[in-house]
């Protein structure tokens, strides 16, 4: 039978599956083996889900739009591999939700800024960012310094369970002690850090009374990259 | 005389139904007020979203422009302008001209009647200002031109599927035997974006009355559908849609048929099979894995052969009728937005390519890229239809002033070409810049040395911009005088025709 396209013009219902089964292809192809191929994410150790505070300090990062200017994917160039540090694994952002990779670089890349600067540097830059950058286009972030709203951190936690990060019982039960625990060098952080190595533990803002959305963006941002210890992996943990 | 009989003589004049090939229906009362809605609606986002982009441009060379307050930083003031841009002034756009060209060229009247037109109508544009009002508040999930929240996801969702009821049921009730090519890519550009919708924003809230969700993907499933979304948002919602509006307007406006019947027949199923595999290459040399980026690749490269496909029926069209190019107001910019179109879709496959990406990533040429497709090709050709339409559909004889087109069409134009070639310009020297090393082997330039010689090229893009803006400001006067003042241009001939 001659393949007739009048057939198709004359057919709403038939154009409409026709077309729809069409855009169906290239996704299903591109995304579904992204699940089902074990080795889309690196065997590599370390990644943990993240601490209460630093989920808090992300949300701050996604409400202020900050991937709009930095990304966190480092590419195995030469000089990224320089300026950046190690190419990004996608272990590493295998519990964020959405990811943070990032389009552009207004500003530098931020995957492995965690430990590159003081939290006094941090403040400073994220207060008024020329007075430590005097070159820096960035926007001023001053009303940061105002309480953390974080009445519902556990819900957080649950709706990211909920969505297939690993929290467990425990880290729920804690997840209030944890976050203020985090954020004062005088708390008792023994539980904090077994549930969640490596976490940075500091009076970020400089200010210990008040719990503030500035402890919160920079114990995110002090931890970003610094969860894989590079120096333990080996090739074949990392062939996609 | 009230609204309602104003659109019935319009419709009903000859002097319409004489204009183009498609045959205009004098048959059926069609649903005209709504679409006088949607382009009063799409004027007024055109601005609100120009203005936008020259604010963020200028903040990005006088930082003391973000004023140190939540509401007025890049970060939150940026998906304002891309979504005012794209879903505000394009959607309302998009979705207007869908809703006169469906009824045109099925020659009956919209499926629901004005009920539903209304209903997509203030359901749109409520799904507008609530993402908007919700950016400033820094309420986003972060996703670019997917920001709205889950609960504005789910109003659009609904306005969504209405959307494509009301279109689908009025081309079922047609007049005509075969559905015009225009539909075709409507269509799909409806039930395409519905797909990406819900699967790229599937989300868990934190609570029913919060604002807050986690979207279900994580890390690199999220980005690979993010990015299947986002370019898809460029392939269904920017080009197939707006080339439904091409294939209505231009053999309207050149009173030409469609160069090839056959061409359009082979380039839309291959642009809707091709687009869609096109979103890796927004991930080059990242954690995705390697086959998934050179899938990506090759898909976009071919694609180059579809987009050009629609160029060339586009402009073909023209044949016997370029004359038309100089007198035409609506010709001019629609005809000008498909040669954009095609330069854009040549750089598009051009920057897809991973040696080349290397370089254009994260970089301003991206940007100019983008503006380049949609300054020159959906804002322009939305221009064009405005020009079109509001004559027909407040009954005027013609535009207001040619002169005043032309001075858009230059400032406009203008605009442009500062901006993209302020962006190739920055976006090629910081990438080089990136990766510069001097002769003892160390980095040439530290990050903050590249950001500050973009400096002048920020100040030549924010003023193409204003250019841009101008424009579309005369654009709306004129488009004001030819309404409230067209009636003397009326050929007194033609009014007794229209009304007897």
């Amino acid at each position: 039978m001659r393949f007739n396209h009048g057939m198709i013009e004359r057919n709403s219902v038939l154009l409409l599956v026709l077309s729809f089964l069409t855009v169906t292809i290239g996704g299903i192809a591109e995304i579904v083996p992204l699940f089902a191929v074990e080795t889309t994410i690196e065997r590599v150790k370390g990644v943990r889900p993240y601490t209460p505070l630093e989920l808090a300090g992300r949300n701050i990062y996604v409400r202020e739009g900050c991937y709009l200017c930095h990304s966190q994917q480092i590419r195995p160039f030469r000089d990224e591999y320089e300026r950046y540090g190690h190419y990004s694994l996608a272990a590493e952002s295998m519990y964020d939700h959405p990811f943070q990779w990032g389009s552009k670089r207004t500003g530098p890349d931020l995957a492995r800024v965690g430990g590159r600067y003081s939290h006094e540097w941090h403040m400073a830059h994220l207060i008024a960012p020329r007075s430590v950058v005097p070159e820096s286009i960035m926007p001023g972030y001053p009303f940061l310094v105002r309480r953390l709203d974080a009445a519902d951190i556990v819900g957080h936690l649950k709706a990211n369970r909920a969505v297939g990060v690993p929290y467990t019982d425990e880290m729920l039960a804690n997840a209030r002690a944890d976050l203020e625990a985090q954020a004062n060098p005088d708390a008792d952080t023994v539980g904090l850090l077994k549930r969640y190595p490596k976490a940075v533990v500091g009076n970020f803002d400089g200010d210990a009374a008040t719990l503030t959305e500035m402890d919160a963006l920079i114990a995110y941002l002090q931890m970003l990259g610094t969860l894989v210890r590079f120096s333990d992996v080996r090739p074949e943990h990392l062939k996609q | 005389m009230s609204l309602a009989d104003t659109s019935h003589a319009a419709s009903a004049s000859p002097g319409v139904a004489v204009r183009g090939v498609v045959r205009a229906a004098a048959d059926e009362d069609q649903v005209e007020n709504v679409i006088r809605a949607f382009v009063i609606a799409t004027c007024f986002w055109a601005i609100a979203a120009f203005a936008a982009g020259v604010l963020i441009a200028l903040q990005l060379a006088i930082p003391q422009l973000n004023l140190d307050l939540e509401w007025t930083t890049f970060g939150r003031l940026r998906p304002l302008h891309t979504s005012a841009a794209i879903f505000a002034f394009g959607g309302t756009a998009l979705i207007g001209s869908s809703l006169y060209i469906v009824q045109r060229t099925c020659r009956t009247r919209l499926f629901g009647g004005e009920p539903a037109g209304w209903f997509i109508f203030w359901g749109y544009q409520l799904f507008i200002v609530m993402a908007a009002t919700g950016y400033l508040m820094g309420v986003t999930q972060s996703k670019e031109y997917a920001e709205p929240e889950w609960y504005v996801d789910l109003l659009l969702t609904v306005v969504w599927v209405v959307y494509l009821i009301v279109f689908l049921g009025t081309i079922m009730k047609r007049r005509e035997r075969h559905i015009y090519v225009a539909n075709w890519f409507l269509l799909s550009f409806i039930v395409t974006v519905a797909m990406l919708h819900i699967v790229n924003n599937a989300a868990v809230p934190v609570s029913f009355f919060g604002t807050k969700s986690y979207i279900v993907w994580a890390g690199v499933q999220d980005a690979m559908t993010q990015w299947w979304y986002g370019h898809n948002a460029v392939g269904f919602f920017l080009t197939a849609g707006f080339l439904g509006m091409m294939y209505y307007f231009i053999p309207k406006a050149a009173n030409r048929p469609v160069y090839s019947y056959r061409l359009s027949i082979i380039h839309f199923w291959a642009l809707i099979f091709l687009y869609i595999w096109a979103g890796p290459h927004h991930l080059h040399y990242t954690a995705l894995p390697d086959w998934a980026q050179s899938l990506g690749m090759v898909f976009s490269v071919m694609l180059w052969m579809p987009s050009w496909g629609g160029m060339i029926n586009g402009l073909m069209t023209l044949s016997g009728a370029w004359d038309k190019l100089r007198t035409d107001p609506s010709l001019r910019f629609t005809v000008t937005s498909v040669g954009f179109y095609g330069m854009s879709t040549f750089e598009g496959p051009m920057m897809s390519i991973k040696q080349v990406n290397g370089l254009s990533h994260y970089t301003d040429w991206t940007i100019g890229h983008v503006h380049s497709g949609a300054l020159g090709w959906n804002a322009f050709i939305t221009f064009g239809v405005l020009y079109y339409l509001v004559p027909v559909l407040w009954g005027r004889k013609e535009i207001y002033s040619r002169t005043l087109v032309a001075w858009h069409f230059w400032t406009a134009t203008l605009g442009i070409v500062l901006y993209i070639t302020a962006m190739w310009v920055s976006g090629i020297m910081q990438g080089l810049m990136w990766r510069a090393y001097d002769e003892l082997g160390f980095l040439q330039y530290s990050f903050i040395e590249t950001v500050e010689a973009m400096k002048p090229f920020y100040f030549i893009r924010a003023l193409g911009g204003v250019l841009f803006l101008t424009g579309g400001l005369i654009m709306i006067y004129n488009l004001w005088r030819t309404v409230t003042s067209g009636e003397k241009a009326e050929k007194p001939v033609r009014l007794a025709v229209a009304q007897a």
